[in-house]
């Protein structure tokens, strides 16, 4: 074993249990880090990369088994060593940084007294000592008054800033290697940038060894040094992070890159089939939308862009009639919607159809495709019986599925399947404008990348426009023709594609642009750099 | 003002509110009594005037929203009204006033029910804890089967069963606890022993059960997973981690199965024929003295409400967030 | 766009597919995975129908029929001797199953009805109606149950109609509690939004597309609240102020011969006798429940 390697994990297998059975999660899997060296650890849902982080402190959540293989941490194996001893490395030696910091901290103690909470049950350090360092810690990690943000309760300060306080906590006791698990999953991109930033500072400032766990190959490529790319529980290939980028070698990892490599010319229309009207909505007495303004071309895809709280899913649900609009109306082929659901004709309804995020909770789980796609064919359309079922096997042919799906349950099928099934049944009501809210942020690369396509060949066959509700810029590059920009309930701006990406922005989307990760390792600091010029940063809540 | 205070005034407030309307549906089952009930209470040779008479005692010759405030306002003085029994078709009453056959019934009661808590309440707590903290263990699985099999037998039944071993087959203690206001404290408490026993066993069981939900429910949480991570002892992630997050659920299963000690102990009061306010309680229904019924039953829901009332304020006393606002 | 894997397929993908069986056919294949403390509880609650169905053919005599001596000792034509007024136990208990389950039965069914109703009203219509429904709801569950049963007892009088209208009205707060939660669950997915988008009316998307996600349960929890009212209502009878006789009862049979059990020291199974009908109603208790506990992990398991 060569000096300077600080974990080598050999052929970890991991089981965990359910349905009464153990299944291999992790099979065989073999991992080198060297001190000081950061390794991004990347997959999909599912690719077992969470288990293995947590592996490399000899730890299982409830359900979970280390079955076979060795943990070599710094000479130990830590699979033959006693639990005590394990116990006595975890936070001190090994720390861990979770996905969702707000869970993470224990809402019953300040944040000072967690940070150094593994210091002092390590006798790494005296107390006083500890509490010195978490400040100074604090400063590194660029958080706001560093000399008394710890003596706040988690619930007291926002999540991006939690994140970071999170990676002082780990930093305390000066381990030789942390697990960051997704540590910027649940933050918004903008509030990304910084995190990412102050995390890598941290490691390179105390030449932490540290394994990175994300789905997103972006972010990966500004924190690590070597790249591992899993699925189903195995190693697809390993890298050093230029050359994984520049020269992935196996077909997944290229799918990985694949929603970014759909290019559609933008086109544009003066024949608008809806107009969002200078409405104004809240719910109840809190304002979410003011004065917006949107038009949609007929046959083209509107990208609706924002982060969360922009108001962009609250707009659909105007157009849908879910919440009527205090001001303002909405225009469908020139004559105004009834503000309210229960004022539309049925014909009003069937033009305007939707899709949602989570095709789990879109389709009733009860039901057999046949009856979620038939229902509407037998609604707005008044088939009945055979020519039900025709209609049914040839929506599905037109979704590249076929009729063995007709008696499936939506738990029958895979993620994609059932999104697949929700724009069947969008089309069934032979619907002029279909409102897609976030349909490929829940899905996997590969799986994106095919809605992706399947919606923008619909288009082409059936002329339907698209409304697209999402936050992820690769995904509205892809398929968009134009883009409206919102943020904190107002449009920014819209226009062409090609427009709204060139400069000159106007400050927030360029602080958006901006702060999306790109392939280019170099960017994080780049993007740091300029943001620190946009005074908009401020008021994003996280600077 | 401090968010806590105002969350705690607006729960007092609302618990008043119960009260209230509790109140108004304790009174005004009178109601809802057959026209003819006074010639139930008085027998059928009264006379007119004697029904008469005892209409107007009753204030029926009044709209119900001055009867109940009449009510409600003696209730405040401390006064439950006049028992229907003792009066007599001829006009001779000997009714008693109902508070004072509640008073001394209620302290038996009490007795009883602070008697059974303190033997109870550790005993379920740290059952619970430690079924939760060895879960899966034998001693889990164990116990599990019998506050299982326990929480499904009335509560009659073990009491029967007590009896049958530790009176009847075994005369260590006595099967019927007839104390009064003159029996010693020990003697009291050997008077006590089944049907506090009984009771412990039925609260343990379900008191049990909840503490152990609610504890790996809490163990569940990610902070949990993170004081672990940490590489803390096994004691210090309870003690620093898990315990500051607990006062609120086991309060609430405490006070939840004190409120149901509330109910049990009807039954058991009429098993071992103790005087307390269940066997009044009883007893004024089968008699259907009705001033009697109501003021059992408002002091058995006001019990239950005040309770729950406590669990919650605990709840919110012991929450960071309201403890510490932003 | 031609980076992506030429295999992909959206219809290879992999879903969990289960292979297609009739209803029958799955029943069967859960039942012969159930646990034994399923099959133990299936066992009694079947053998307690068929008591109380055939109660007539089984009793060997009447239920009200006094005309032997009182307190008869165990066997000698009595298998459970006699009660105080010399009435066969053992037929007493086997009218008692039906009687008693048969109440039981009845104010579970109505109290399901009442707090089923106003619960899917309150889910559905939320607003007001909910606020009205669900805070008159909640001051009626301030009263401990058994103590408002007693006071509306004392008031109606102990009449079956009145005892089964009492006891209904009272849980199907419990139940309203659990189908409104349940229901609202339900009530905010999306296919519920994309039904009303559709404009399907009220109906349909009570009976297509809540009912039908609600009911696994509500199932589990019409055992439970069948072996809480029937508690209850054995709790009622043993204070007297239940099932009145002649009527036979397991509560009041344990209330009637209560005093026996002074005896056991001379006469063991004379002892037993108040027990015999108290232990019947538990053994019907831990029935229902491990049954119900069994569905319950089966139902929750599946929607993973």
């Amino acid at each position: 074993m060569s000096e300077d390697l600080l974990l080598h994990m050999k052929d970890i297998v991991i089981d965990g249990f359910s349905d009464e059975q153990w299944h291999p999660i992790i099979k065989g899997v073999s991992l080198e880090l060297k001190r000081g060296e950061v390794l991004g650890l990347i997959g999909e849902s599912g690719a077992g990369k969470s288990t293995l982080g947590l592996a490399a402190m000899a730890f299982g959540r409830p359900g979970i088994r280390l079955t076979s293989g060795e943990i070599w941490f710094d000479g130990k194996d830590l699979m033959k060593i006693s639990e005590a001893e394990r116990q006595a490395l975890r936070g001190s030696r090994i720390a861990y940084v979770a996905q969702s910091a707000a869970a993470a901290f224990n809402p019953a103690h300040r944040l000072l007294d967690q940070t150094i909470e593994a210091s002092l049950a390590h006798g790494v350090r005296s107390a006083a000592e500890a509490a010195e360092d978490a400040k100074s810690l604090y400063a590194a990690m660029d958080l706001p008054d560093p000399k008394n943000i710890g003596f706040r309760y988690p619930h007291q300060v926002s999540g991006g800033q939690l994140q970071r306080a999170m990676t002082a906590m780990a930093m305390s006791a000066r381990p030789d290697l942390i697990i960051f698990d997704e540590p910027t999953t649940a933050l918004d991109v903008t509030t990304q940038v910084n995190v990412l930033a102050a995390m890598r500072e941290a490691v390179d400032r105390f030449n932490t060894a540290a394994i990175y766990i994300t789905h997103d190959l972006a972010v990966v490529a500004q924190m690590a040094d070597r790249i591992k790319v899993l699925r189903y529980g195995e190693e697809v290939e390993e890298a050093e992070t230029q050359e994984m980028l520049s020269n992935p070698k196996e077909a997944y990892t290229k799918s990985l890159w694949a929603v970014r490599s759909i290019q559609k010319p933008a086109e544009t229309s003066d024949d608008y089939v809806l107009e969002i009207k200078n409405v104004t909505a809240a719910y109840g007495t809190v304002p979410v939308l003011h004065d917006v303004s949107i038009s949609v071309p007929r046959g083209k895809t509107v990208a609706v862009v924002g982060e969360s709280g922009s108001g962009k899913s609250t707009t659909a649900r105007v157009v849908t009639g879910l919440l009527p609009p205090k001001e303002g109306a909405v225009l469908f082929n020139g004559t105004p919607l009834p503000p309210e659901l229960k004022g539309r004709s049925k014909d009003q309804l069937q033009r305007i159809q939707m899709i949602y995020q989570m095709a789990d909770t879109a389709m009733n789980p009860r039901h057999t495709v046949r009856e979620i796609i038939g229902r509407p064919v037998e609604f707005y359309l008044g088939l009945k019986g055979r020519a039900v079922d025709a209609r049914v096997s040839e929506l599905l042919h037109l979704i590249e599925l076929d009729d063995s799906f007709l008696d499936r349950y939506p738990g029958e099928l895979s993620g994609g399947q059932k999104q697949r099934i929700c724009i069947a049944r969008a089309l069934a009501a032979e619907p002029e404008v279909i409102i897609c809210d976030e349909v490929t942020s829940a899905l996997d690369q590969v799986v994106q990348e095919g809605i992706l396509k399947l919606l923008m060949k619909l288009q082409k066959e059936l002329g339907i426009t698209y409304i697209f509700i999402t936050h992820d810029i690769a995904t509205v590059q892809a398929i968009s023709d134009e883009i409206v920009v919102m943020w904190m309930g107002k449009v920014v701006e819209q226009g062409m594609k090609d427009e709204i990406m060139q400069p000159p922005y106007p400050e927030y989307t360029e602080l958006l642009l901006s702060s999306v990760p790109t392939m280019d390792p170099g960017w994080l600091k780049g993007a740091v750099a300029a943001r620190k010029e946009l005074s908009i940063a401020e008021q994003t809540g996280e600077a | 003002m401090h968010p806590i205070l105002t969350t705690v005034l607006q729960r007092l407030a609302l618990g008043v509110l119960t009260l209230f309307f509790v109140s108004v549906i304790i009174f005004s089952s009178i109601e809802f009594l057959p026209g003819d009930f006074t010639e139930a209470v008085l027998g059928q040779t009264a006379t007119e005037e004697t029904v008469a008479a005892f209409r107007r005692e009753l204030g029926l010759d009044q709209p119900a929203y001055v009867r109940y405030f009449d009510w409600i306002g003696a209730l405040a003085q401390g006064d439950l009204g006049t028992s229907f029994s003792g009066r007599a078709s001829s006009g001779i009453d000997r009714s008693r006033p109902v508070i004072d056959l509640v008073g001394p019934r209620l302290e038996n009661t009490l007795f009883l029910a602070t008697m059974t808590a303190i033997i109870a309440v550790p005993l379920a707590l740290t059952l619970g804890i430690l079924a939760a903290l060895y879960r899966g263990s034998i001693f889990d699985r164990g116990v599990n089967a019998v506050t299982l099999t326990t929480i499904a037998m009335p509560e009659f039944l073990v009491a029967y069963i007590l009896i049958l071993f530790l009176a009847s087959l075994n005369p260590i203690f006595p099967s019927l606890a007839n104390i009064n206001a003159d029996t010693p404290f020990w003697e009291r408490v050997y008077k006590c022993a089944l049907p506090a026993m009984t009771l412990t066993l039925v609260i343990v069981a379900h008191m049990m059960r909840m503490t152990r939900a609610a504890i790996i429910n809490l163990l569940a949480s990610p902070y949990i997973e993170m004081a672990r991570l940490k590489g803390l002892s096994p004691r210090n992630v309870i003690l620093t981690h898990a315990l500051p997050n607990a006062w609120a659920p086991i309060a609430n299963v405490v006070a939840f199965n004190l409120a149901y000690l509330v109910v049990g102990v009807v039954v058991v009061e009429v098993v071992f024929v103790y005087p307390g306010v269940g066997q009044l309680m009883v007893d004024a229904v089968t008699t259907r003295d009705i001033p009697v019924v109501q003021a059992c039953a408002l002091i058995f829901a006001a019990t239950y409400i005040v309770l729950n009332l406590l669990a919650d304020i605990i709840s919110i006393v012991t929450n960071p967030r309201l403890l510490h606002p932003r | 766009m031609t980076d992506a894997p030429e295999t992909y397929s959206a219809k290879d993908e992999v879903g969990q597919v289960r292979a297609r069986r009739s209803r029958r056919e799955r029943v069967w294949i859960e039942l012969r995975k159930a646990p034994l403390t399923a099959w133990f509880g299936m066992i009694v609650i079947a053998f307690y129908v068929f008591v109380a169905v055939f109660a007539d053919v089984l009793a060997p005599y009447g239920e009200a029929d006094s005309s032997f001596g009182a307190y008869m000792p165990w066997g000698d034509g009595h298998v459970f001797g006699t009660d105080q007024i010399g009435r066969d136990i053992f037929s007493r208990m086997i009218y008692g199953a039906r009687n008693t389950m048969g109440i039981a039965f009845a104010t579970t069914c109505l109290a399901f009805l009442i707090g089923g109703g106003f619960a899917l009203m309150a889910a559905i219509s939320r607003g007001w109606v909910d606020q009205v429904i669900s805070r008159f709801v909640d001051v009626l569950m301030a009263i401990p149950s058994l103590i408002f049963a007693l006071m509306l007892l004392s008031i109606f009088g102990s009449s079956i109609p009145a005892l089964i209208m009492i006891i209904a009205l009272l849980d199907s707060t419990r139940v309203f509690r659990l189908t409104r939660a349940v229901a609202m669950n339900v009530v905010v997915m999306e296919y519920v939004e994309a039904a009303k988008l559709r404009g399907e009316g009220l109906g349909w998307i009570m009976r297509r597309e809540i009912l039908p996600n609600i009911m696994p349960p509500l199932v589990a929890e019409f055992g439970l609240r069948f072996s809480f009212v029937f508690l209850t209502i054995a709790a009622l009878s043993f204070l007297g102020v239940g099932i009145q006789p002649p009527t036979a009862d397991w509560g009041s049979m344990v209330r009637d011969n209560a005093s026996l059990i002074q005896f056991a020291q001379y006469d063991f199974k004379a002892g037993l006798t108040p027990l015999l009908p108290a232990a019947a109603i538990a053994l019907l208790t831990i029935a229902v429940n491990f049954v119900v506990d069994w569905f319950l992990m089966k139902t929750s398991g599946l929607k993973e």
